[in-house]
């Protein structure tokens, strides 16, 4: 039955993040802005009480193991509450406590006992941060080049290499006793088929954080380059099969790239809210301005801003539906893969150009760091680029809809 | 609790009037263009499947179904898909019955309503546009004047389908000046009106096949009690909204028209040995018809619900409309851009997709869901 209704339990909850985005994120956004690597520590402490360490996103976690099997809301929860969330800032989300991407990972592709050991820190009374390395210098989008290597010796996995752009990767490893999921392989040979994740503890030895990044953006994430030289880890923190049985076979790899089909319309619900931020800025604007929006009218007839906005608003809208219905198909149990990166896609695009355009309409003002519409111009981009930029999106769409293979559309 | 699935009777209906376009509308459709005109024998098919009468209530001879807004949007991106010059005439009926199902007054009903449960296709349209190059619903030229116990209307409409055959026609003029939407109304005119000119059928760019006409109007005279609605009038932006939903899903049934051929196409078509979808350039384009139709899709999903749920949706379904307009016409440009010289070959069919995108920003009232 069609319904573009949230629930109640998801619209209490997203007015409860909303009061919270507005009363505590939005009034500090520019200064975590500027004293970047600095953590909002009373925001860490105040989120981390209210969501018992499941991190906004999964601040239904609980109730999604209790449901099993069963339809669940648990990806549209997200969603909309990363959208009130980053509407308050996007940084500052980012740079909140929780099992983040690593902690995804092995909620998919873990053994409970694996769950147990690696995720009941994160419900613990201090905060706790999980991260997930796959970039490195030489491999971004290309996930088979990774050059990190993990070599069984005994009871251990050994990893050698280097990885970058970890977000939350001081938080998980220097700053609390986080986790970290790295992707390398056990088999150069294999290609995709030997890449596997490994799951490193905070204190492991020859496991060292070398870079935080001076971004564009979302300063107040710490985006981080770790290093491994000789980090030896039990030989049971690898999630799923350590064989490479098949050369052809990638089962294992694509169980955790399906991380990804939760995560993107995850990161979309984040471009949206910043989109929105821009778009609630401009509205508020025209009012005390008495610019009025004329809606309805012959476009010939629409001035150039009002054109801007109509398309702003519009795609926002379209953005936030194809999210949406990403989610919901997750949470029902169909497969997304397609629909995520839509999702992603378009979100990602989208709110790059509305915030670039919020600018353009505001003129100096707009340029001016007293307003936060060049924050959010800066913060919106990142969604077009991490958990895939929205050219591997468009890549995976193309393949979808053509059904092709990744040898048939390169 | 949000929800993208179909229920049984949504689906079975969108399958229902799937398979009818597939089987009817795009096998005779070149033709249709070509020829300008579209066989009885396929209107009467159509107006089998019973779309309009399914909403008018048993008194007045209907099936009495809930009218259902989401439902008409389904139909609408179907049959636009089929072929949008066939689908525009079989659902011009729509044009004139819904408006009075929802706003007429009950002998407006019970003089009008019968016709469309008839067996035999009932030919009425709707007058909305007028030739003018910033032409919109809410500020139109048309008048209508109260003068004793009539109405008498002066002005010029165009774009009206089924215009040459319709029995009779829902004029749409200002009633009150500077009063936007609020002052336009509906006259039932009845096509022997005196003052009521049709003039010749208009030669469009695309909906070749689709009859649409000029209408003059010279002090045209009908009764008072012509007046849609009677002397309380009708909501002329809700009908607006209805038209513009429609407009939305139709456009879509266009635009994906064109996505799916030219799929297909770029799939089979090989140059520097591989398929030409091989290629980034063309994938990519693919990717986003792909993504900027499920958007406009989308956009018309939620407004239909939301009208179907009684919400005000005229910023939607305005913004919305503006939306699948630009979309449709980017999405059969880039499938005729696909098929390079041979989409520009009318032995394709998207260079007639992209005459019939083409129109969608103009269109006010031209079907109604």
């Amino acid at each position: 039955m069609i319904d573009f209704e949230l629930s109640p339990r998801i619209r209490n909850m997203r007015n409860l993040i909303h009061q919270f985005a507005a009363n505590s994120v939005r009034p500090v956004a520019r200064d975590y802005d500027e004293r970047e690597h600095e953590k909002p520590a009373d925001l860490i402490k105040m989120v981390h009480g209210m969501t018992k360490g499941a991190g906004f996103s999964g601040m239904s976690r609980k109730e999604g193991k209790e449901e099993e099997g069963k339809p669940s809301e648990r990806t549209l929860m997200g969603a909309v509450l990363a959208e009130e969330m980053t509407w308050g800032d996007a940084g500052i989300t980012l740079s909140l406590p929780g099992p983040g991407l690593g902690g995804a990972a092995i909620q998919t592709a873990g053994t409970p006992e694996q769950k147990e050991r690696f995720l009941d820190r994160f419900g613990g009374d201090k905060p706790v941060w999980g991260a997930m390395a796959i970039t490195e210098p030489n491999a971004g989008s290309d996930t088979a080049a990774i050059t990190t290597t993990a070599v069984r010796d005994g009871d251990e996995w050994v990893l050698n290499g280097e990885k970058i752009f970890v977000t939350a990767g001081k938080s998980a490893i220097v700053d609390s006793d986080g986790i970290v999921v790295v992707w390398a392989t056990v088999d150069r040979s294999a290609g995709r088929a030997g890449i596997k994740p490994f799951v490193v503890e905070k204190g492991t030895p020859g496991m060292t954080l070398t870079k935080v990044e001076n971004k564009l953006g979302i300063r107040a994430s710490d985006t981080c380059s770790i290093t491994f030289e000789d980090c030896r880890i039990p030989c049971d923190n690898i999630l799923g099969s350590p064989e490479v049985v098949d050369k052809t076979r990638t089962e294992g790899f694509k169980k955790v790239m399906a991380t990804f089909d939760a995560t993107r319309p995850l990161v979309a619900a984040m471009a949206i809210g910043v989109g929105r931020a821009a778009l609630d800025f401009l509205f508020d604007c025209f009012e005390k301005e008495g610019i009025e929006i004329r809606y309805g009218l012959n476009p010939n007839k629409l001035s150039g801003l009002e054109r801007d906005v109509m398309d702003m608003e519009t795609n926002l809208n379209a953005a936030r539906l194809l999210t949406w219905r990403a989610c919901w198909m997750l949470d029902n149990r169909m497969s997304n893969t397609l629909e995520a990166a839509m999702a992603k896609a378009k979100a990602g695009l989208a709110v790059t150009l509305i915030t670039q355009k919020a600018i353009e309409i505001m003129g100096p003002l707009g340029y001016s760091r007293k307003l936060l519409l060049e924050k959010w111009m800066r913060d919106a981009k990142i969604n077009d680029i991490f958990e895939g930029t929205g050219q591997i999106q468009m890549l995976i769409v193309a393949r979808r809809v053509l059904d092709f293979t990744r040898a048939q559309l390169k | 609790m949000v929800s993208f699935q179909l229920d049984d009777e949504q689906r079975m209906i969108r399958d229902t009037v799937a398979d009818f376009a597939k089987n009817e509308l795009r096998p005779a459709a070149r033709k249709c263009d070509e020829e300008g005109t579209i066989p009885e024998e396929l209107v009467r098919k159509a107006w089998d499947l019973g779309l309009v009468r399914n909403a008018i209530p048993e008194s007045f001879g209907g099936f009495g179904a809930e009218r259902s807004v989401f439902q008409g949007v389904l139909v609408a991106e179907e049959l636009a898909w089929g072929d949008l010059s066939i689908a525009l005439h079989v659902m011009a009926p729509a044009l004139f019955a819904l408006p009075v199902l929802e706003m007429g007054t009950g002998e407006q009903k019970s003089e009008h309503l019968p016709r469309f449960c008839a067996d035999e296709f009932a030919a009425a349209t709707m007058a909305v546009v007028e030739p003018s190059m910033s032409f919109d619903p809410a500020s139109m030229t048309t008048r209508a004047d109260p003068d004793g116990g009539d109405y008498v209307l002066n002005g010029r409409k165009c774009l009206v389908p089924l215009g040459s055959q319709a029995e009779t026609f829902l004029v749409f003029a200002v009633t009150a000046r500077g009063a936007g939407y609020a002052g336009v109304d509906g006259f039932i005119v009845p096509r022997k009106t005196t003052g009521l000119k049709k003039r010749e059928r208009e030669k469009n760019m695309g909906l070749k096949a689709l009859d649409t006409i000029e209408l003059e109007l010279k002090e045209c005279r009908v009764p008072r009690n012509n007046r849609l609605g009677g002397d309380g009038g009708c909501n002329f932006l809700k009908l607006m909204n209805y038209s513009r939903i429609a407009l939305t899903a139709a456009a879509v049934g266009v635009a994906r028209a064109a996505f799916e051929y030219s799929r297909d196409y770029a799939k089979e078509r090989v140059a520097f040995g591989e398929p030409i979808a091989s290629r980034q350039a063309i994938a990519f384009m693919l990717a986003e018809m792909a993504i900027e139709i499920d958007a406009a899709r989308l956009l018309a999903w939620e407004a239909a619900w939301k009208m179907d749920r009684g919400e005000d949706v005229s910023r939607q379904a305005y913004l919305a409309k503006r939306y699948s307009a630009d979309m449709v016409m980017k999405t059969t440009d880039r499938a005729v851009q696909i098929l390079g010289g041979h989409g520009y070959i009318r032995e394709h069919p998207v260079e007639m997709w992209l005459r019939n995108g083409r129109g969608f920003a103009a269109f006010e009232g031209l079907c109604m869901v």
